[in-house]
């Protein structure tokens, strides 16, 4: 166990220090799971667009789905640096599975951070370790653009109830979720701006799913919209503005998660593309095979990546006590930019690999192929269209002047 | 300078109340403040006072409201260059 972290305040604060030890021990058993089951459905989650539901299983049973609860709740107090080093562990085999570990870990992490005093909450957090419960985020809405910090929903509350109803555009495995965590109008009154993240329950909770998931890639997530009604206690309303959580906690951890999980894609088909190029060179030793010059680019580039995806978490270690830094323009143009940066890289990397295996590559059928990878790669590209977040870069820049 | 800066939140800010009927310390974010309309209030505010936010202005709190930023304003033209 890290040093520290049992003993660190309740947030799990020290977990975030600007040099966090990853414990290897944690992200070994990621790796024994994500070899011997995940990988061993992945082509299968992909043909059929399932959820993957012995991947889940398996993180479940061991402990992974609850690891960035603190451990005085139960969980395993897992450092930031320990969930992107196991997201990407996970994408090295299944995308769809790196993506829904990661998706539900941003979840955990808002309500660890902002769940304040509420005992509810942290009981909740309690639970969450317990039972290995998996949190969807119902965030976009019908109606609004895809704008994440604009709601027409509301919570309506009574007599210590709320009510919330809600048009969500996607909630990914929001058929395969225990609970979900949903942006809405703080009351019926407030402006679209004025929003809180409400934690509904599935007991609570009737999702009615709305039109199919077929896509390209990533085709496991099941990101299908739904009609969220749901009732609950006004103390699942997370004290925090979500203004706040989205700036201190959801937007930086979910461009960390998520291009640690791309990570895993690039890493896949470069280690492909170098297992191609071993065999080659054996069969003539003393030729180093041409296409051993590409292989090792691609190896440059993938260290690149890693290095982009360690700094943006460092940067957010640093700032990690400081809510101000972290609400910074600077800060939110840097982590637009770490998505933006990993998921232009990552399409190139796997064309790069499949242009090193040629046909093997190409073939499904072959220990080479690396059709799966590649139309993972393209769902980072248009997962938040990066146009978008440039559009957002854009007019932050004509104000900020961090350097 | 106050009514300048509810001039200026009324032409930018796009606040679902009047401007002129805020209280000065009033909370702009829920009177629809969106973080997109800020930047556009940073620009105007930068432009008709002729100075610049620094880095560290550029705040949600430091728009919190009429008071906020006004204080900010003031710090910005009082010669204290930053």
């Amino acid at each position: 166990m890290s040093a520290g972290a049992s003993g660190g305040p309740p947030d799990s604060a020290a977990a975030f220090g600007a040099a966090p030890t990853v414990r290897q021990e944690l992200v070994a058993s990621a790796k024994e799971l994500a070899l011997e089951v995940v990988s061993k459905h992945a082509a299968d989650v992909d043909r059929r667009g399932r959820f993957p539901q012995e991947s889940v299983d398996a993180l479940r049973k061991a402990r992974l789905l609850g690891c960035a609860v603190p451990e005085e709740l139960g969980g395993l107090g897992a450092t930031l640096p320990e969930l992107s080093a196991i997201c990407t562990t996970l994408g090295e085999q299944c995308a769809t599975t790196a993506m829904v570990f990661a998706m539900h870990q941003i979840q955990v992490l808002c309500i660890v951070r902002h769940a304040g005093n509420s005992q509810l909450l942290r009981g909740y957090l309690r639970e969450c370790a317990e039972k290995q419960l998996l949190i969807a985020s119902a965030t976009s809405e019908l109606g609004v653009g895809g704008d994440i910090r604009t709601s027409l929903c509301s919570v309506e509350e009574s007599g210590g109830r709320f009510t919330l109803n809600k048009e969500a555009s996607v909630i990914s495995y929001g058929e395969y979720t225990d609970d979900v965590l949903v942006t809405a109008r703080r009351s019926p009154d407030a402006a679209p701006s004025d929003q809180v993240l409400v934690l509904v329950r599935r007991a609570e909770t009737k999702l009615e799913k709305k039109g199919e998931w077929d896509t390209l890639g990533m085709r496991g997530t099941c990101s299908l919209g739904f009609m969220l009604r749901a009732e609950g206690d006004i103390g699942q309303i997370l004290p925090a503005p979500f203004a706040e959580i989205s700036a201190q906690t959801m937007h930086p951890v979910s461009h960390i998660v998520w291009t640690s999980a791309w990570l895993g894609i690039a890493t896949s088909a470069v280690s492909i593309a170098r297992k191609y190029v071993r065999a080659e060179a054996r069969k003539k030793p003393g030729v180093v095979p041409p296409n051993a010059l590409r292989a090792a680019e691609l190896v440059n580039q993938l260290h690149g990546m890693r290095a982009i995806v360690k700094d943006a978490m460092h940067e957010y270690g640093v700032r990690y006590h400081d809510p101000d830094a972290l609400e910074g323009l600077g800060f939110q143009i840097r982590m637009n930019n770490l998505k933006i940066s990993i998921s232009e890289q990552v399409v190139p990397v796997v064309q790069k690999a499949l242009s090193i295996c040629g046909i093997s590559g190409y073939r499904n059928d072959t220990p080479y192929a690396l059709g799966r990878q590649l139309r993972d790669a393209y769902g980072a590209g248009v997962m938040i269209l990066n146009d978008r977040l440039y559009g957002t870069n854009a007019k932050l820049l004509l104000v900020s002047k961090e350097d | 300078m106050t009514d300048d800066i509810r001039n200026i939140l009324k032409q930018h800010a796009s606040l679902a109340a009047e401007p002129s009927e805020l209280a000065p310390d009033a909370d702009l974010h829920q009177a629809g403040l969106t973080s997109h309309a800020t930047v556009n209030l940073m620009l105007a505010l930068e432009d008709h006072f002729n100075v610049e936010f620094p880095e560290r202005m550029l705040r949600r709190r430091v728009f919190d409201s009429i008071a906020t930023i006004e204080a900010a304003i003031a710090e910005l033209t009082s010669g204290a260059s930053t």
